[in-house]
């Protein structure tokens, strides 16, 4: 039987939503990642991120993708938006610590002006994303709480 | 935690003046209350927008800006903005190159006619470095800012002491339209706390975009209290500033640094001291070895790794005058060392419009061009999103380059030693 451990974060953008984990442990490059997928229109969204190997050339869209918060560019809560509106977005994004600035906007920005929302849930701590593995699967409920199964 | 918000902006996000603005509002609050912000405060001075470059599959954004427009909203004061991406005469471009960029930037005049609609300052307003007094967009210190691109809201931070958040492109239109933004963060004497002290021990004066990477790649999005690097920058003259705006860029780039002190230099460090650092503070020593260990570090995304350079960007964030007043000595006297009339790698310096056309006016305009080397005003981050370039082996002494595109990294002596001397 599968391995299962709950957290409990604060809802950003509350929703419940099932998705697959991708996993980065450093501070999440919004435009390096997601540039060179919505250049080309790619609707899988694949990383381009060189600097972060955990997800270089790995696909983000419908995962749940968990991460300290985001870094870089300040392009960051439009590039989400721009994701949102064409269906490259991940399912979620799991925040360990507490959202930042950049992801924040983008997230509140395809809430507000978008028909595409993005959940997202900050504050989940260190064990999470310690526990969390690449593949795991994530369900995630309205009031905050992120179930990993092994 | 709910804002408090005064009857009139409570008004607005109601909708009592209309859908668009009761949105631009309703973004604005739940942004603010997602970081604990009590209520709204006035913005001082004008706004700068991050979001410079029409890039055909950005409908959302079109959409977004065209709904403003239509619902006669505009900024309350008028705003400079990030480069343009284009400049096909100053930047060696072949034909399929120019033709991409071309369809990729395809709406970049209908863009930057929604930009003027919503109160863009001139057609000269370009630039990722609008502080710069020729630009005419620089804060005072304690004045409650607007604005967006990362290197100009840690310069507008540290250097000239402005109170702004690492705000996300739309929230610094959406703070200039409302002339209000969340107070919380970087704004409030708290957020600006230092939970970092950098301990620089090095040898000599370090690389400003290599120290800043290592900071940013260490801190992330902390606030860091810089020491031991006083003694490198005297005092807040032209060059400290350019210095600094260029350790801000790569800090902010690397990681997410929205405000940084240096010790007896940067405005609050002059005034606050040591009493800006936050109890229970984080130690990060800087030495030789740390720097050379962060250089190393840096990927190198050629084809082939040892191919010869192609095109030099230089100034990302856009160069002051003082700046392409000495890389024009610099180039001028390496070239009369290796023997070189002319640089033997294109070399394109950046900088902003204003800037260009006080420096054309000074004879080192056509001592620079005399060189080989060319001057735009573009912004060299949209230049290598085009697909065409992500083969050319492009080389800069810029961190925010290097982070974002597939340029190789040099320091500005690596650069100079390969436009002027072929790298020998």
């Amino acid at each position: 039987m599968a391995e299962v451990k709950v957290f409990h974060g604060r809802p950003v953008i509350p929703g419940n939503i099932s998705a697959p984990a991708l996993v980065t442990h450093t501070g999440f490059n919004t435009l390096a990642s997601f540039q060179k997928a919505l250049l080309a229109k790619n609707a899988d969204a694949v990383c381009s991120d060189q600097n972060n190997a955990e997800l270089f050339n790995k696909k983000m869209a419908g995962t749940a993708l968990c991460l300290p918060q985001t870094i870089g560019s300040t392009t960051g809560g439009l590039v989400i938006h721009t994701a949102c509106d064409m269906g490259a977005n991940p399912a979620c994004m799991l925040f360990s610590k507490q959202i930042d600035s950049l992801a924040a906007a983008g997230v509140v920005m395809a809430d507000v002006w978008s028909k595409n929302r993005i959940i997202a849930v900050d504050g989940l701590g260190d064990d999470f994303l310690n526990y969390v593995k690449d593949g795991m699967n994530i369900t995630v409920s309205d009031d905050g709480t992120v179930t990993v199964e092994a | 935690m709910a804002m408090k918000l005064t009857s009139q902006e409570q008004e607005i996000l109601d909708g009592k003046q209309g859908k668009t603005l009761q949105k631009v509002m309703r973004t604005l609050v739940r942004y603010g209350e997602l970081f604990g912000a009590d209520r709204l405060i006035d913005v001082k001075g004008s706004g700068h927008l991050v979001t410079s470059f029409g890039i055909s599959l950005m409908t959302a954004t079109f959409d977004v800006m065209q709904e403003l427009i239509d619902a006669g909203l505009k900024t309350q004061q008028p705003f400079t903005v990030d480069p343009r991406p284009i400049d096909n005469k100053n930047v060696p471009s072949g034909v399929i190159q120019k033709i991409v960029a071309s369809i990729m930037y395809g709406k970049q005049k209908e863009y930057e006619s929604q930009l003027k609609a919503l109160g863009l300052k001139d057609d000269n307003a370009f630039t990722c470095a609008c502080y710069l007094p020729q630009v005419g967009n620089t804060p005072g210190k304690g004045d409650v800012l607007s604005w967006a691109e990362s290197s100009a809201v840690v310069y507008a931070n540290s250097v000239l002491g402005a109170r702004c958040n690492r705000n996300s492109a739309f929230i610094d239109l959406f703070g200039s339209i409302l002339g209000k933004v969340p107070y919380f963060g970087l704004l409030t004497d708290e957020g600006r706390k230092a939970t970092w002290v950098i301990d620089v021990r090095c040898t000599e004066k370090p690389e400003a975009q290599i120290l800043g990477s290592a900071i940013g790649l260490k801190v992330v999005e902390d606030v860091p209290y810089i020491k031991g690097l006083d003694k490198y920058l005297h005092s807040l003259d032209d060059s400290s500033r350019a210095y600094l705006k260029d350790m801000g860029a790569a800090a902010a780039s690397n990681g997410a640094v929205g405000l940084y002190h240096v010790e007896n230099i940067t405005p609050e460090a002059v005034d606050q001291g040591e009493s800006l650092i936050a109890e229970g503070y984080k130690i990060y020593v800087i030495d030789d070895a740390e720097l050379e260990r962060v250089k190393k570090s840096y990927p190198v995304m050629w084809k082939d790794e040892n191919a010869k350079p192609a095109l030099a960007f230089i100034g990302c964030p856009h160069l002051t005058l003082a700046q392409l007043t000495e890389w024009t000595e610099k180039i001028e006297e390496s070239l009369k060392i290796s023997g070189n009339k002319k640089v033997v790698v294109n070399t394109v310096l950046c900088s902003a419009p204003d800037v260009i056309a006080e420096f054309k006016e000074k004879p080192e305009y056509s001592r620079l061009i005399a060189t080989g080397a060319k001057l735009t005003y573009i912004c060299p981050l949209m230049y290598m999103n085009n697909p065409k370039c992500k083969t050319m082996p492009v080389i800069t002494c810029s961190n925010k380059l290097r982070t974002y595109t597939c340029a190789k990294y040099g320091t500005e002596d690596d650069i100079l030693n390969q436009i002027t001397k072929g790298g020998e």
